[in-house]
């Protein structure tokens, strides 16, 4: 399957991005990992006239934890984040969830950013942002914007960012105290989208909850966040009760559809047990680290 | 419109003018004529097209070949340089490690950088690292055998002084 054909651009800074996307506007497409957008140009579900390749860039696959502040650059690949030791004991929701997206090869060039531009509602990072309150950080030409998480996504593969607009770094407010996660996954078999899957991160202080974040996958139009849920467990000790009661109002939360992977009541019931599930395994995660 | 690209496969340099669409496997396959590497699926989903850029796995029907301007190649025609069977190959072969033999190019590279980065896998970490190849016919038994006898071959070889590793 050859792609329709289409100009194709390699910038080697920041700038030189910008000015490409901004004279070319909905005329070009930026081009990260490729795992998401080949495949569309190659069953022409996408033909854009230009494509901008940012692999070149220096500078934008960063991580940093600094000023309370963790910032990813989007094009941190995901296995990048699957072998990131930092990550593994501060952020494991996020250490979690990277090594079940897609298959090894496809994370050796896959990107963080380019999987929140892509926004399909069953891809794994957007509930992983949701879930740890990340914003987005979106520059152009004439200036860069920050977006919260839950303001970026708008639907499936729609997000806030413009066409003249690059995703350059994800930036996350730095764990405190002791802190968990969890991402649990259901899929079919490797390699598969998700059918359900819940993220979990958690905070702890003097044994009460300081913040909880979830976010939920492929049970909407988009990852969302349960913030119901989240809000039920602010300030509470994690016992059986406040976990059931926040895996009941996630579970409400969801907005499954049936399909050839399960039913609406099977989803919202995995749901239930993942955010149960998820929840334990962060209180666990939260005892042991620091 | 062609665009000038120099990509060094298997060591060798080498300089072509590419359409911007050609995929990587389009370009290893029939303008290099290396055509130990498969197309399986086209939807990046088998791993039959496994290559190492750079030294690292990807899937050459999901890249462009004009990235790969000023990067290594390295494709399973890389195995058998100097003639003998690679310890890989010669493993997959004694440990029936492939039936039809299409997805086996890309086994063979996912195995090589697995073993590049860690000699000694344990069957888990083998079946991780392979989990992006698939395999229709043999039920990935023999595949994760033959990975092992061949990272115990090469780590062997590894202990042998450099002038005794060859001979039969
Ligand atoms: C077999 C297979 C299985 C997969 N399984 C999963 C899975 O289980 N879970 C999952 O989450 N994903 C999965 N994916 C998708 C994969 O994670 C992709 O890597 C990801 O969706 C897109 O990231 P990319 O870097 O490859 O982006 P690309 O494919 O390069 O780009 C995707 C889109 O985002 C835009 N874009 C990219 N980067 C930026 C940026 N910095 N700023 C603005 N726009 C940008 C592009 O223009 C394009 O529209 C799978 C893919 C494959 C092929
Ligand atoms: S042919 Fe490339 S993944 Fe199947
Ligand atoms: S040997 Fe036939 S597909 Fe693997």
């Amino acid at each position: 399957m050859l792609p329709a054909p289409f100009e194709y651009h390699a910038p080697h800074t920041t700038e030189e991005t910008l000015e490409l996307l901004d004279q070319l506007g909905d005329e070009g497409k930026v081009l990260a990992g490729g795992q998401s957008l080949i495949p569309l140009l190659k069953l022409r579900f996408a033909s854009p006239a230009h494509l901008v390749d940012v692999n070149r860039v220096p500078g934008l696959d960063v991580i940093e934890e600094r000023d309370g502040v963790l910032r990813i650059g989007a094009l941190f690949r995901h296995k990048a984040a699957e072998r990131s030791t930092m990550l593994a004991s501060r952020y494991p929701v996020i250490a979690e969830a990277a090594g079940q997206v897609a298959d090894p090869i496809v994370r050796n060039r896959g990107t963080v950013g380019g999987s929140l531009a892509h926004a399909d509602p069953a891809g794994d990072w957007g509930s992983v942002m949701l879930a740890l309150d990340a914003e987005f950080v979106l520059q152009s030409k004439s200036g860069r914007r920050s977006v919260k998480a839950r303001d970026f996504f708008s639907g499936p593969f729609s997000t806030a960012l413009q066409p003249n607009e690059l995703l350059t770094e994800i930036r996350i407010p730095a764990a405190q105290g002791r802190t968990g996660g969890a991402y649990l996954k259901l899929e079919r078999k490797v390699g598969d989208f998700a059918t359900v899957a819940v993220a979990v991160h958690l905070q702890m202080d003097d044994g009460k909850v300081r913040s909880a974040g979830i976010g939920l996958t492929a049970v909407g139009a988009q990852n969302l966040k349960a913030e119901q849920a989240e809000a039920a467990l602010r300030g509470r000790p994690l016992d059986d009760a406040a976990i059931n009661e926040a895996a009941e109002l996630a579970a409400a939360a969801a907005e499954p559809k049936a399909d050839q992977r399960g039913s609406e009541a099977y989803k919202r019931n995995v749901v239930r047990v993942f955010t149960q599930r998820g929840l334990r395994r962060a209180r666990e995660r939260a005892r042991g680290g620091a | 419109m062609g665009r000038p690209i120099t990509v060094t496969v298997n060591g060798e340099k080498t300089s072509a003018e590419v359409e911007p669409r050609l995929l990587l496997v389009h370009f290893i396959r029939e303008r290099l004529r290396l055509t130990g590497t498969h197309i399986g699926c086209d939807t990046t989903h088998c791993g039959a097209c496994t290559v190492l850029f750079d030294g690292v796995p990807v899937k050459s029907c999901t890249m462009l070949a004009v990235q790969a301007d000023g990067r290594q190649l390295t494709t399973v025609e890389a195995l058998h340089a100097g003639g003998a069977l690679h310890p890989i190959q010669a493993a997959f072969k004694e440990e029936h490690g492939l039936q039809c033999g299409f997805c086996t190019p890309g086994m063979m590279m996912s195995s090589f950088a697995l073993l590049a980065e860690n000699p000694d896998p344990t069957e888990e970490e083998i079946r991780w690292a392979l989990s992006g190849n698939i395999c229709r016919c043999t039920g990935y038994m023999n595949i994760v055998k033959a990975v092992r006898a061949a990272a115990v071959q090469m780590k062997e070889a590894a202990a042998v002084p450099a002038g005794a590793a060859t001979g039969s």
